[in-house]
């Protein structure tokens, strides 16, 4: 490869990054350029190396493009042991005040990092991943766009460093789930709409005269995305070599614009994208096709039609018109139906092999993921319901239930998808080890239970804390006490993240020996048979 | 009329409407009779990917 195109490009970007610096508005902008620079200069330089002037063999146009995938499947675990580390330590944090270390890594900025890490990079490149290898095993299609997909994978990374060392350096718009500033959002949406031309692009050149049902939630949730990612971040930047913007709505508008993007990107990022891999990989590690394929349509479009109202569920109790902050219960309760209708299909898939359960510790980090989904949209619901939501906002009590969401949801399904995807990527003929995904299994599964069980007795314990009146009206808790009080709940959550984190250790060291080519000698996970005894 | 009454009113009656009518035709669509045999066929699309 001669990269003459990307090395100029590359080139060009790293020289603005210094003009950038040189010219910076303001110090968290000029050391964020210099980040920017020494990244895009490391990046050039890597390629200038790598240049050969050697005939560049034919790329076979009719075999699936599976080198992005590989590199994706790699950051994937990458970004989870950092992010669930991040979060380890934050969780200590709150338990262990003094973990604080002012400024960069204080809680304040140590959580963004936290929730960009685990969503944007591990969920984000999960999605990427496997969005890239279902398109094109179920559309019988090499990707769409050459090397675009590499400018997908690369430019995403770039975007994960970019909003990671701008939380650390204190640079951050304020809204939750989308903290990076201006430059990086114009940047970002440059990118997801070249993701958006490869995966539309591989669907319209497919061989497959149906779309299967997983591309339909993959790119309902990268179309969704591309429109709640511009319109929550249009902003107005105080200087054009600054990094501070004003949002262009004020008030309850902007507070409404936030949640309509929060929620949705649970529902659209968190949920739409992660069901496709459902549909791809339960049925294909369980070798059965979808029990309902009527019904997977009928979750789709139900799921599409609800979601995207059920943001205000967030604005409870605040200057929201009361109309509005209805609606979005209602529709969150409605969302019962189409998430359950989508687990029972998740989890009828293995009716007749039931018994995988037992012997495929892959198969049942799945399941539990479909269950983790049923579990937590039942509770989300319930929590958007405004009585409950009086004692559950703002408390631990939410923080359980994404955790639940997430660790359990997001994070099995996608545990589950590499393990499917990292033997297959590299032609091994299994896993490193089986028994090393039990131990996953079980390590994340507890981690889960804990993690939930203690925000939830810490949760309510506050929420109940911080209404408890007096016969003469007066609180009978000062705010400070009801923090005291959560002190053995948050260590517990600490000691459930570390589990679920060291789960992920494991697995990071199992797909490590698995690219290499090992395996380890094991018992196999289904037994081996009973010696037979001669009958007396 | 305001911009914001006029969308306001475009959303909560035709906006309803045509919504309410498309999800429902998506539905009976997706059950009209005869579908569960292309249903079948197309849940066995993971399954027909002949390379590795």
């Amino acid at each position: 490869m001669r990269y003459g195109a990307e090395i100029a490009w590359m080139s060009l970007a790293t020289f603005l990054a210094l003009l950038g610096a040189g010219f910076a508005a303001d110090a968290p902008f000029r050391a964020h350029m210099w980040v920017l620079f020494a990244v895009l200069a490391i990046g050039t330089i890597v390629l200038l190396r790598n240049v050969s002037f050697e005939p560049e063999q034919p790329v076979d146009q009719s075999a699936y493009m599976d080198g992005p995938i590989r590199y994706g499947a790699i950051a994937t675990v990458f970004w989870a042991v950092v992010g669930l580390l991040v979060g380890v330590v934050i969780a200590l944090q709150l338990a262990f005040p003094d973990l604080n270390l002012e400024p960069w890594f204080n809680f304040g900025r140590m959580r963004p990092l936290h929730t960009s890490a685990v969503i944007f990079a591990f969920g984000g490149n999960a999605l990427i991943a496997t969005s890239f290898y279902v398109v094109q095993r179920t559309c019988r299609a090499r990707l769409f766009g050459g090397n675009l997909a590499w400018y997908v994978f690369w430019g995403y990374q770039l975007f994960i460093v970019m909003a990671a060392t701008g939380y650390l350096l204190g640079i951050t718009q304020s809204r939750e789930y989308a903290e990076p500033e201006w430059y990086i959002d114009l940047f970002l949406t440059v990118v997801w709409v070249a993701y958006l031309t490869v995966f539309l692009g591989t669907i319209l050149k497919r061989k497959e005269p149906h779309i299967y049902v997983a591309n339909w939630f993959y790119l309902s949730f990268i179309v969704t995305i591309a429109m709640l990612h511009v319109v929550n971040n249009l902003a107005v930047p105080a200087s054009f070599v600054g990094s501070k913007s004003y949002s262009l709505f004020s008030g309850v508008q902007d507070a409404l614009t936030q949640w309509w993007y929060g929620h949705n990107a649970v529902g659209f990022f968190l949920t739409a994208g992660f069901l496709g891999m459902m549909y791809y990989f339960i049925p294909k590690q369980v070798n059965r096709p979808v029990y309902s394929y009527r019904l997977s349509i009928i979750h789709f479009w139900s799921l599409i039609f609800m979601y995207i109202w059920a943001g205000p569920h967030h604005l409870h109790y605040t200057a929201l018109p009361d109309w509005a902050q209805t609606l979005g219960m209602v529709f969150s309760i409605m969302l019962w139906m189409p998430s359950w209708g989508g687990m029972i299909n998740g989890l009828m898939t293995l009716s007749g092999a039931w018994d995988k359960l037992r012997t495929d510790p892959i198969v049942r980090m799945m399941v539990t993921a479909v269950a983790f989904y049923g579990m937590a949209t039942f509770e989300g619901p319930m929590m958007s319901i405004k009585a409950v939501n009086s004692l559950s906002h703002y408390t631990d009590w939410t923080i359980g239930h994404v955790h639940s969401g997430a660790l359990g949801w997001n994070g099995l399904i996608s545990f589950g998808a590499v393990y499917f995807m990292v033997p297959r990527l590299w032609n091994r003929e299994r896993l490193y080890s089986v028994r090393m995904v039990n131990w996953h299994f079980w390590l994340a599964t507890l981690g889960i239970v804990i993690y939930a069980a203690s925000m939830w007795v810490s949760g309510i314990m506050q929420g109940l804390m911080w209404r408890e009146y007096d016969e003469q009206g007066f609180l009978v808790y000062s705010f400070a006490e009801s923090v005291a009080a959560m002190h053995p709940y948050y260590v517990m959550r600490a000691f459930g993240g570390a589990l679920y984190l060291s789960g992920v250790v494991i697995m990071a060291w199992n797909i490590f020996m698995t690219i290499r080519g090992h395996q380890r000698e094991e018992v196999p996970t289904t037994g081996t048979a009973p010696a037979l005894q001669p009958a007396e | 009329m305001e911009t914001y009454t006029a969308m306001r009113h475009f959303a909560d009656s035709w906006g309803l409407l045509g919504m309410t009518v498309f999800f429902v035709g998506v539905v009976l669509f997706t059950l009209r009779p005869g579908s569960k045999t292309h249903a079948d066929a197309a849940a066995r699309i993971p399954f027909e990917d002949d390379k590795p």
